[in-house]
């Protein structure tokens, strides 16, 4: 055990560019969380409670991308001050849907969007944690799976590999009983190419799957769109099913690459 | 076994069937329709059934369509297969506590009673493929006893098969369309609509499926209905979706190991793991291990897992199949050839689930047929 053995770990949850969907996940275990909160010193949640307590902390759960050069900095501050440090969440493993700025000129938006651009400062990219600091964890999901959250800090508490699977989101179809909507109602899915995590929800209720848990641990996003293809999806709207929440990690930014026209 | 004559229910009696299961304490289940596909589920009257429905499959593809009449079994296979009840896809094993004392206490996870169930509508195909996980499960000394639990309590009715699908080849794996002895069964049954009749020609296959046949509203089946019933299933047999000629099949994989075919596979691959988990025979399964916040409450559970996966074979140092290639051919080498081995037959019963079920179609009949078309000559001995 750690130095931490004699006290509560300190967890510590820190927001970069997000909706904040993520933490809302933790608050959202509502159960769990009291009894979290027993095993765990809540150390810094602007979500739950203004309390702060100074670093360092035992377990740093990040949220959102990187897409201001504060930002940059204030990730290496965090990961100064952190044990451990798990990203959580499509913006902070893959960049987000803010991400979508990597394929255009942010000048030119913002010049369009805001009265006084120049008061803004903002990179040119959104870009995931792991591009500026190491990280211990990554959970994927837009938002997290908040049963593998928790999973996530018990795995941190028990000292043990975390129980989070990268294998497609099929194979949580098939444990559910969910007949295939792509092979039975002809959807476009990307089931087989995502990584599992949120139960096949999607396609649970005849719909395919949007990708939000980012590639699976062997994707073969060509293969699936020359079946897209062969069932009438046009490249634009592949290209637009790749780029979305995790649109920036490298097996769909390539995919959707492959789609320009 | 089978050596009564045969009996004839008519269409408008199939209730009194699914009746007196209920009475001897079974769940009926069989095949159903829902969200555009047949699966199977619990049934409780003859209109539960896909009455008037068949499946069209091919490769990538199912549909349901309307047939021009009211059969109970006109389709091919469902989705998915019997092994969700007898090899259940989540299972808890153990339980595992410890009290304030810091002692462990360990308990069967697997405590409930298992549910009695009748499967409706087994085809020639499926009662090979639990014939097959009997093997696997029951037959190398050392018996699964979650399956065997939940095996022995089964009252199976076989369908022998008046519809070939799209992606069928159980003709060529010697498992189909005909429900036969060489399957153990309680009944076995044949759907024969008439421009007057709508009938069912049965028999039974163990004392309790004579049993129930006593009781139903039957009459002897005439030799014109037997051959109605059979000249049914033998068209069923001549229009097979697909083929595979299986012979010597596994050692023309064992020959080509390193074919180019897998690595033309591979481009194609998901490795989704699909094709593994409709599969009837596939039983491979991981272990997960799952605790409370205190640590004092833990459980051990088995679930499917899948060949496929990059975990399955997870060792110190990575996974010992990275590519797909290498999880492709793992696959295919062990359903048609390893399998032998193993469990003296193929792995393969010709459902042809894998063929449809693929998200992007891949066939293993066309599979075999690259390998044997353009098959790697045997070098010359080396000196």
């Amino acid at each position: 055990m750690s130095a931490a053995a004699s006290s509560r770990p300190k967890l510590a949850v820190w927001k970069f560019a997000s909706c904040d969907g993520c933490q809302l996940s933790l608050l959202d275990c509502e159960d769990e969380l009291l009894a979290v909160a027993d095993a765990i010193e809540i150390a810094n949640f602007a979500e739950a409670t203004r309390r702060v307590v100074d670093g360092p902390y035992d377990l740093s759960l990040v949220e959102g991308s990187i897409t201001t050069a504060h930002d940059a900095g204030r990730i290496r501050e965090v990961r100064a001050q952190s044990k451990y440090l798990v990203t959580i969440g499509a913006c902070a493993t893959a960049g987000g849907i803010q991400a979508l700025r990597n394929w255009q000129d942010v000048g030119e938006m913002a010049s369009v969007v805001y009265a006084k651009p120049e008061y803004l400062e903002t990179l040119a990219t959104s870009t995931p944690i792991a591009h500026h600091v190491p990280v211990d964890f990554e959970l994927r999901g837009c938002p997290v799976n908040k049963h593998q959250l928790v999973e996530v800090v018990l795995a941190f508490l028990h000292r043990r590999k975390p129980l989070v699977s990268a294998h497609s989101v099929c194979v949580e179809c098939k444990l559910r009983g969910n007949p295939c909507v792509m092979v039975a109602h002809g959807t476009p899915c990307l089931g087989p190419v995502t990584q599992a995590g949120c139960g096949a929800i999607c396609p649970a209720y005849n719909r395919g799957c949007y990708g939000c848990f980012g590639p699976m641990e062997s994707p073969n996003p060509a293969a699936l769109s020359s079946q897209w293809t062969a069932m009438g999806v046009p490249d634009r709207d592949i290209l637009r099913a790749y780029r979305s929440y995790n649109g920036y990690a490298p097996p769909f930014r390539e995919e959707s690459d492959r789609h320009e026209p | 076994m089978t050596t009564e004559p045969p009996v004839l229910l008519l269409r408008e009696h199939f209730d009194t069937l699914l009746e007196a299961l209920a009475r001897r304490g079974y769940k009926v289940v069989g095949p159903t329709v829902s969200e555009g596909t047949i699966v199977y589920d619990e049934v409780s009257r003859a209109e539960d059934l896909p009455v008037g429905w068949t499946d069209e499959q091919e490769g990538g593809r199912y549909r349901l369509k309307r047939r021009d009449d009211a059969a109970l079994f006109g389709y091919a296979v469902g989705a998915q297969s019997w092994k969700q009840y007898l090899h259940p896809p989540r299972l808890r094993l153990v339980k595992a506590d410890r009290d304030a004392s810091g002692r462990m206490s360990f308990s069967d996870g697997d405590d409930a009673e298992p549910e009695r169930y009748a499967f409706l509508g087994v085809r020639s195909c499926e009662l090979h493929a639990m014939t097959i996980q009997d093997r696997v499960f029951l037959g190398s000394g050392v018996a699964d006893t979650h399956y065997e639990r939940r095996r022995k309590r089964v009252f199976s009715i076989g369908v022998s098969c008046g519809v070939a699908g799209g992606t069928c080849f159980c003709v060529s794996m010697g498992t189909g369309p005909q429900v036969t002895d060489r399957t153990p069964h309680d009944l076995a049954l044949t759907e024969v609509i008439e421009e007057e009749r709508h009938y069912f020609i049965l028999t039974a296959g163990s004392d309790e499926g004579r049993e129930v046949l006593a009781g139903l509203p039957v009459t002897p089946a005439g030799e014109t209905e037997v051959s109605a019933a059979k000249q049914r299933v033998d068209q069923t047999a001549a229009t097979m979706g697909r083929r595979m000629n299986a012979e010597g099949v596994r050692e023309l994989l064992l020959e080509n190991l390193e074919h180019p075919r897998w690595d033309d596979v591979a481009q194609r691959c998901l490795t989704c793991a699909n094709c593994t988990l409709v599969c009837p025979t596939c039983f491979c399964t991981t272990v997960e291990d799952v605790a409370d916040l205190t640590g004092d409450h833990a459980e051990r559970w088995r679930r499917w897992d899948s060949c496929f996966t990059l975990d399955f074979t997870w060792m110190h140092g990575g996974s010992a199949r990275q590519s797909g290639k290498s999880r492709y051919r793992q696959w295919l080498t062990h359903k048609l050839s390893t399998w032998h081995d193993q469990f003296g037959s193929s792995g393969c019963v010709g459902c042809g689930r894998c063929i449809t079920w693929c998200p992007v179609g891949i066939d293993l009949t066309q599979e075999i047929a690259a390998f044997r078309d353009h098959p790697i000559t045997p070098s010359p001995s080396q000196p």
